[in-house]
């Protein structure tokens, strides 16, 4: 390559121009600054369609640097098409290093899920976020909902938890369930399921979200308090699941049902695809992964 | 009862422009008492009682609370958030169309239970205790607590509306036509439970109303505007019987009689 192309390539690292990374890290360093506190952005168009994870990809562009190793995950897997495609794009746009394995990561974009294997400090977990505001659905209007944010008056979301338990006969809310972020702000965890509210308390990585169609960053820093909203008397608890992955028999794991046939047949396999492959190579043996169990 | 009034207001004023909302009102509130403030449509009745209520910023004049604490506040140099706090906890507000009131998306029981979650009641058998009391109280059946106020007629989501208010035990009501809308034996109905409740709970309230059969039910003192101005006030029964300034003269007369 010679100087000129050099320069360039210089210049357009991880697709974002220099000011509009300066701009969004601004806005990163204002979240992180105040846990839970959606900070308005100037979003990009990014060329990918929104709901896509523009909000994360331009999280995720703004902070990787070129000795960062990336993993994409999309509903727990690294062989999604969301997960693939943004993982080539970083590849090509970047040309960092990326990986499927949670632990040799140092940034990874997720859609939907917490790895199963925890998180270390140094380690920075981004969301794609399709809508951060936790009280949209009971609120509409923008103006009112941020003076509620303001002077901390959320009454309203145990609105949405005492519907569950009215008409359910528990809190039915199982994904994008509301948490209280260092005593403070009412966060939307994105449409993580409620399972892995509990990994987000006291985390050692540092949590960013990004939501760009609706250009709100938020944040959540290492070790800090994330606590599920509840009843006294109907406290937060987490889903569980009737029998362990198919694959490798997880138990304390996330799983995803998968329709085998059309005659009824189901099994449950492991959402995060990298913790279930690194139990089969450590020799456990689900009912259906088609070996004998090592002994 | 004490000898402090609950509300002072010292000529309140609040023009839209060149044109006069409500012009250089002056009353006190004492505790318990209902105040109807009734004139035809235009009169600046609502903006009156937007004005007390904190919904709208008056162009002049003070509005003063007596807290439980016994001190007088200014409610517009309040910050917003005791205005508010104030708002859902110490005050209510019935809006003469229901579903302004209302979240008409969740419950009857969440919606007589909003108030209790924002002070901070965070267990769901009592708050849906409360809640069932409540609807027993304004005469709405404790199986309808799941349905939401869509399915409601318009009688019931008025009074759901008062049960949501009054959950919180305020010390002021504030309701602008409470009664506007719903038939005639629907609001007799709707009346005599509010007697019953103001009597009851010790309420005071303003009732904004162009009907001086409501006016003469429920309240105890009224205020008679025109054009923005005060032109009567007094005793409910000396203003109906025996009304001194000729709009008030004029607008009795105007009763229509079956």
């Amino acid at each position: 390559m010679n100087a000129h192309t050099d320069n360039i390539a210089q210049y357009n690292f991880a697709y974002l121009d220099e000011q509009t990374k300066r701009m969004i890290r601004r806005a990163i360093l204002k979240a992180i600054a105040i846990p839970g506190y959606q900070v308005p952005f100037a979003s990009r168009e990014m060329p990918m369609p929104y709901g896509w994870g523009t909000g994360g990809v331009q999280v995720t562009a703004s902070v990787i640097g070129t000795d960062d190793v990336l993993k994409v995950i999309d509903q727990g897997a690294d062989d999604t098409t969301n997960a693939v495609s943004i993982r080539a794009f970083f590849q090509k746009v970047a040309n960092v290093e990326v990986t499927t394995h949670t632990a040799d990561a140092t940034i990874i974009q997720t859609r939907h899920r917490i790895p199963e294997e925890p998180l270390n400090a140094g380690q920075v977990l981004v969301y794609q976020v399709p809508i951060p505001e936790p009280l949209r659905f009971l609120e509409p209007r923008e103006t009112e909902t941020r003076k509620m944010h303001a002077l901390e008056e959320y009454g309203l979301m145990h609105v949405k938890l005492y519907e569950d338990i009215a008409q359910h006969g528990h809190i039915a809310t199982t994904f994008a369930y509301p948490v209280k972020v260092e005593g403070r702000y009412v966060m939307d965890p994105s449409p993580t399921p409620k399972f892995d509210n509990p990994k987000m308390h006291m985390s050692k990585a540092l949590q960013l979200f990004g939501a760009g169609r609706e250009k709100r960053i938020y944040a959540v820093p290492p070790y800090t308090r994330v606590e599920s909203l509840d009843f006294e008397d109907h406290p937060f608890e987490v889903q569980t699941f009737d029998e362990p992955c198919a694959l490798c028999g997880g138990t304390d794991v996330y799983l995803d049902e998968v329709v085998l046939d059309d005659r009824g047949g189901r099994m449950f396999v492991c959402s995060d695809t990298d913790n279930c492959e690194a139990r089969r190579a450590e020799g456990h043996r689900g009912h259906l992964s088609g070996e004998e169990a090592a002994t | 009862m004490t000898d402090e009034p609950l509300l002072r207001v010292r000529s309140i004023s609040k023009f839209y422009g060149n044109r006069i909302g409500c012009n250089d009102i002056s009353f006190d509130l004492w505790p318990g008492e209902v105040l109807a403030v009734v004139g035809e449509s235009g009169s600046g009745k609502t903006t009156l009682l937007n004005c007390l209520s904190t919904r709208l910023l008056p162009t002049s004049g003070t509005v003063s609370y007596r807290m439980r604490d016994g001190a007088f506040h200014d409610l517009y140099r309040m910050s917003e958030a005791e205005r508010r706090f104030l708002m859902r906890t110490d005050w209510g507000f019935v809006h003469q169309n229901p579903s302004d009131g209302l979240r008409m998306t969740v419950s009857a029981g969440a919606n007589v239970g909003e108030r209790l979650m924002a002070v901070g009641q965070r267990h769901y058998g009592d708050i849906r205790a409360t809640a069932t009391d409540w609807l027993g109280r304004v005469e709405i059946s404790s199986d309808r607590i799941d349905d939401q106020p869509r399915a409601f007629s318009g009688g019931m989501r008025q009074r759901l509306q008062i049960a949501r208010n009054l959950v919180t035990g305020p010390r002021l009501v504030f309701m602008d036509e409470p009664t506007g809308g719903l038939d005639v034996s629907v609001q007799a109905r709707l009346l005599d439970l509010l007697r019953g409740l103001v009597h009851e709970l010790g309420l005071s309230a303003i009732v904004v109303t162009h009907d001086l059969a409501v006016a003469r039910l429920l309240s105890h003192r009224m205020i008679v505007m025109k054009d923005g101005h005060v032109v009567e006030s007094g005793l409910t029964d000396r203003v109906l019987d025996d009304p001194q300034a000729p709009y008030t003269q004029l607008l009795v007369s105007s009763i229509l009689q079956v």
